[in-house]
């Protein structure tokens, strides 16, 4: 008991040392000083009222966990529902109604809830193509948003420099992208595990670093503005047209609306997204799929078989590079402007953290979870200060309830027909 | 009588001041069935990770139709047409027995990326045929039954079978089995060596196998390599082996 109590009062006091300086002191500026001032008197209580629960919490441990186990198993969800849930018809059918969902979208929702899901769709195509890295081939790549950069910049600098339209573009980018994951996946996928990420972790900030620095063709830290928007074969979908194109306005008679532009930008992304969609799932029921899911699985028996896992593993980081190729150059025109900024580490953790949450493998998984990674940090804009530390907050929730992810899938079993 | 399939003189195998494997010598003809035995730790498993390119040995060579392959990559070797199984058997669990078949049969089929993208007629065909062949196989070792069941939830047994019906699947000429009845019951080592003789007579398979089931071995061998400590002790014609007092005092110590 007297250790319970120790324990106990170390951990509320624990709850003081972490919460006060962080929520309990403000910095006011008073003149030109900053002076540092308590909050006010509810934080202090919220404070207090957290440590003394934490205190009882640890006090009564055991009482708290034999209750616990003695309430009947109840999972979150029934296990039938899950098993339900987690079939892979069942799935499509409900990838197919989302697909519906999004087609009608934009017809109804509002240009911001427009412009959200375009970027949504931007998260749901990175995390389709680690999926194929991480989910499928199991190779952890944690430099991932190094590929998005490469496509990126391959459409911005093509379109600045030679005045290339996105059509054209985008399957370069998808190529350079691919030939970049080629390029580092040669010598690094030997590596295992643990080296494998952190070689990856190093190629993506070599690539961030490379364009920040390479300032007479990139433009530095200033990155490359006024990047041209697609096209709808051949009309923009600005007010005025440049000289010998037409708008998409006047050549349909409409009268001029932004909205088109945004709607138009959402349904190219849409359709990116659906196409990586079905790419995966194609992939998922051919030789090669099936290699690199065996490869996850033994090594050691893939080469006994005649398997060649440099080549295996090689393809696997190749296309999914090429898929951060593609997002990379839609991110570009979408945005109009590229900064090395947008490549930061952080952009990895959120499209690793979409694959994990997502459950590994799944796609329905990694669609929902972008949809969460996103939409959340839009919906609590108030709240901006603590997104990182609600990030961390619902890894560890996720890991403690749900380590499988939101929607693992079942794989789709290729059965002998009887 | 036949020619020689594999030929291997003075293998020696070295991990650090280790000597594993020393000067070990062996010969396979064409559809013989050649044993390796000797007491645990001998260096037998050493000898098959040299042999499949698991292991890079230290000295010696290996010839498959007179063409050096020592020091190859295993997938490699494998792609040459000698394939092996594992003392502990290696499947792909979570895949079904069939997946498992088919996983083997990469080389075989379309792997072109847009013929899989929107299923060609090749593509088709190429996955159908893989499908059949497989079929044959599971039909073969009596797995039939089992072949949308995931490889981890079926018996030890029959996942030795399907261990050697994924290895028939690269349509291999030497097939290396590890202890291939280890852990078997008498029934299904009775089967065991039904197909072990049906491979040899009617797919033209060479086997290679190690093995500690003496009946099985005297058998089923044509011809029995023996070795103790790394080092080759006697080789010969299974009546040959039974006599020997050499074997007899490795097997058993000193009387």
């Amino acid at each position: 008991m007297t250790r319970n109590l120790k324990q106990a009062l170390f951990s509320a006091l624990l709850v003081w040392a972490v919460a006060y300086p962080v929520l309990g002191l403000k910095l006011t500026i008073v003149g030109i000083n900053l002076e540092v001032h308590g909050t006010s008197n509810a934080t202090l209580i919220t404070i207090a009222v957290c440590s003394v629960l934490m205190f009882l919490r640890v006090l009564f441990d055991r009482q708290i966990s034999s209750a616990w186990r003695s309430s009947p198993n109840m999972p979150l969800i029934p296990a039938k529902a899950s098993n339900f849930l987690t079939l892979p018809t069942t799935q499509r059918w409900i990838i197919i109604a989302l697909i519906a969902g999004a087609l009608v979208w934009p017809f109804f929702g509002s240009r911001g809830a427009v412009d959200i899901a375009t970027l949504v769709l931007i998260y749901v195509m990175l995390g389709l193509g680690l999926n194929i890295v991480v989910g499928l081939a199991g190779l952890l790549d944690l430099g991932y948003v190094g590929f998005y950069a490469v496509g990126a910049y391959s459409y911005a600098l093509l379109s600045h420099y030679f005045g290339l339209s996105f059509w054209i573009c985008l399957p370069i980018a998808g190529l350079m992208a691919a030939t970049f994951g080629f390029l580092l996946g040669f010598p690094v996928l030997r590596l295992r595990g643990d080296y494998l990420a952190i070689v990856t972790l190093g190629f993506g900030e070599i690539i961030r670093l490379f364009l920040r620095n390479l300032t007479d063709i990139t433009g530095g830290p200033n990155g490359i503005s006024n990047i041209e928007k697609p096209t709808f074969f051949g009309l923009t979908f600005e007010r005025k047209a440049a000289e010998g194109m037409q708008t998409f306005h006047e050549y349909f008679g409409l009268e001029y609306n932004s909205i088109n532009k945004v709607i138009f930008l959402y349904l190219v992304a849409l359709l990116l997204a659906l196409a990586a969609l079905f790419v995966i799932n194609r992939l998922l029921r051919m030789p090669l799929g099936r290699a690199w899911e065996a490869l996850r699985e033994d090594e050691i028996a893939c080469r006994a078989l005649g398997l060649n896992p440099t080549i295996i593993k090689l393809s696997a980081f190749t296309l999914g590079a090429s898929f951060a190729g593609f997002a990379g150059s839609f991110f570009a025109a979408r945005q109009g402007l590229v900064t090395p900024e947008s490549f930061t580490f952080i952009e990895s953790a959120i499209i690793l953290a979409i694959v994990v949450l997502g459950g590994m493998g799944s796609q329905l998984g990694v669609i929902l979870a972008a949809i969460v990674m996103i939409l959340l940090p839009e919906m609590m804009r108030e709240f901006s200060e603590y997104r990182m530390l609600m990030f961390g907050a619902l890894m560890v929730l996720m890991m403690i309830w749900r380590p499988q992810g939101l929607l693992p899938m079942q794989r789709p079993h290729m059965e002998l027909r009887k | 009588m036949s020619r020689e399939i594999l030929k291997v003189e003075n293998l020696s195998m070295r991990f650090g001041g280790l000597l594993a494997v020393n000067g070990v010598a062996l010969t396979v003809k064409e559809k013989q069935v050649v044993a390796l035995i000797g007491p645990n730790g001998a260096g037998k498993t050493t000898v098959f990770n040299c042999l499949t390119g698991f292991y890079k040995p230290s000295g010696g060579s290996i010839l498959l139709d007179g063409e050096p392959i020592q020091g190859l990559p295993g997938h490699k070797i494998a792609l040459k047409g000698v394939v092996r199984t594992f003392q502990n058997v290696r499947l792909f669990k979570d895949m079904t027995a069939v997946e498992n078949l088919l996983i083997a049969q990469h080389r075989h089929l379309n792997t072109n990326f847009l013929s899989g993208l929107f299923k060609t007629p090749s593509f088709r065909k190429s996955e159908r045929e893989a499908m059949d062949f497989a079929e044959y196989w599971l039909e073969k070792v009596n797995l039939k039954e089992f072949a949308n069941r995931t490889a981890g939830t079926l018996a030890y047994g029959q996942q030795r079978r399907l261990e050697i019906a994924r290895c028939m699947m690269t349509r291999p000429r030497i097939l290396m089995l590890d202890e291939p009845a280890a852990g078997l019951n008498p029934k299904e080592t009775e089967d065991l060596k039904a197909l072990i003789s049906v491979l040899r007579e009617e797919h033209n398979v060479t086997v290679l196998l190690i093995e500690h089931d003496m009946k099985l071995v005297m058998s089923i061998s044509d011809h029995i390599v023996v070795i103790n400590q790394g080092t080759p002790l006697a080789n010969g014609t299974p009546e040959q082996i039974r006599d020997n007092p050499e074997v007899i005092k490795a097997y058993l110590g000193e009387a």
